[in-house]
């Protein structure tokens, strides 16, 4: 790659009330990713573009941002997967509100993992033994599958339901909920299968697998919620302990 | 018609297909109750109404409401499995499969309306 | 909008419905062969009350369902939400039921 190409990148701007998508001419360069083509920006171009990242590496979940219409973290998507006609759009992400530019606020986000109960409930004092769970038991193995979250809120930005329904709670909350009801340690269960059936529950869900198509982690938020159906049908008739 | 950069994938496709069909049934129903309920108040407008099954348009417009029945049945059928059975990684198949077997029954419907 | 019991009630009326398809389905693929008439159709169902039950069942279930799925559609697209959805749900599955009643009345009694 020559060292003069450059790309077009289209940056949302907003604040100061004013709103809408700025220009930017933007060196191309080989292993680029994304989030280094917004820090070149507020460092070469424009130094008032907010954007928000930390650890670079795909661990924090603070990068996430819309990339051509997509939900994607940037620190670990290469532009060269998602260069469209030689340009970039990148605009916050979606379903949340923005503080400025890319930087949107989470907070509506995390008070749902709350409203989830998605919060470990402990059953057993700090002084009881270590509670003996087998690599293989079943609930381990489907707990599992399911904690790898960043809480990056790509799934929350991919969702449908979460943008045409702000009470629904997402993806990431309903997975992180599925995850503890998999937990024997855990005594909150009831707790949390009465606040994951209210009027933004998981039985919104309408298994559209966004989330499970753009989870930078690959895991399948989908499966999860559809997990968390059965065990409140489970419950309501009965069946066994949820 | 452009499809946003976030949907786009079969899932989504195997959603809107479901949703779509779904929709249509339900705005198809009370014209579809109506005309049978014509049995009580007007047989020969019954008939009337029946004799147009015989020309190729309608024909077709019937093709098409037996694959919305078939493909909101079929479809159905994968979203019970998706939620009361273990998770399977095979969805893409199982959507193909549910709108070919749609497909299957529609155009059967056709040809022995032919 | 979709409550647990909504949900249930979603899917109890799907998973009732999935054999009434099938066989609706395939007596549409036999009715059809030799052309519609009013005659024939009535001549199947008049005074049967097995394709009474049939389709009575079908269109009760049936109501609840489309009921249900209208409701989410309207809340999720037009952003209807609180008694006006709940009116709109309800006028939904009670026209439905009503029409529907009525039309297995015709061709069954």
């Amino acid at each position: 790659m020559s060292g003069d190409a450059t790309m077009q990148v289209s940056v949302w701007r907003s604040g100061d009330g004013k709103e809408g998508f700025q220009t930017f001419d933007a060196p191309r360069r080989e292993h680029q990713t994304v989030l280094d083509v917004v820090t070149w920006i507020q460092q070469h171009a424009d130094p008032s573009l907010a954007y928000r990242f930390a650890c670079r590496v795909g661990m924090c979940g603070s990068c996430a941002m819309m990339v051509n219409g997509q939900p994607r973290w940037t620190c670990r998507t290469h532009v060269s997967r998602v260069l469209k006609d030689g340009r970039l759009e990148i605009a916050p992400l979606r379903n949340l509100p923005v503080i400025r530019d890319l930087a949107t606020d989470m907070t509506p986000f995390f008070e749902k993992w709350v409203a989830a109960e998605a919060v470990f409930a402990p059953s057993e004092s700090r002084e009881a033994p270590m509670a003996p769970i087998k690599p293989d038991d079943p609930r381990r193995v489907a707990a599992d599958a399911a904690i790898e979250c960043i809480n990056c809120a790509v799934c929350y930005a991919a969702c449908d339901v979460v943008a045409s329904n702000p009470e629904y709670l997402g993806p990431a909350a309903l997975n992180r909920a599925w995850t503890l009801a998999n937990d024997a340690r855990d005594g909150g269960q009831k707790a949390r299968l009465d606040a994951i059936s209210k009027a933004g529950g998981c039985h919104n869900c309408h298994s559209m697998g966004n989330c499970m198509t753009f989870c930078p982690n690959e895991l399948n938020p989908t499966a999860s919620i559809a997990g968390l159906k059965r065990a409140t049908v489970k419950a309501a008739l009965g069946w066994g302990k949820g | 018609m452009k499809v946003r950069p976030h949907r786009g994938h079969p899932l989504w496709y195997a959603f809107m297909l479901h949703r779509t069909s779904g929709l249509l049934l339900a705005l198809f129903l009370p014209v579809h109750f109506y005309v049978l309920a014509m049995a009580l108040t007007g047989p020969d407008a019954l008939d009337g109404f029946l004799a147009l099954t015989a020309s190729t348009p309608v024909k077709l417009a019937e093709w098409g409401l037996v694959f919305l029945l078939a493909v909101h049945f079929f479809g159905g059928l994968r979203l019970l499995a998706l939620e009361f059975l273990p998770w399977s990684s095979r969805q893409k198949t199982f959507i193909a499969a549910a709108t070919a077997l749609a497909f299957l029954v529609s155009t059967t419907f056709f040809l022995s309306a032919a | 909008m979709l409550t647990l019991r909504l949900y249930l009630l979603q899917r109890v009326t799907a998973i009732l419905m999935a054999p009434l398809v099938l066989g609706h389905i395939a007596v549409m693929i036999y009715a059809v062969q030799d052309g519609l008439t009013a005659a024939e159709i009535l001549g199947r169902t008049q005074g049967s009350l097995g394709w009474m039950l049939f389709y009575g069942v079908f269109v009760v279930a049936v109501a609840i369902h489309a009921a249900i799925g209208l409701r989410v559609i309207v809340a999720e697209t037009l952003g209807l939400r609180g008694a006006g959805l709940n009116v709109f749900a309800w006028g939904a599955g009670l026209l439905l039921l009503a029409l529907g009643l009525r039309a297995v009345w015709a061709v069954t009694a």
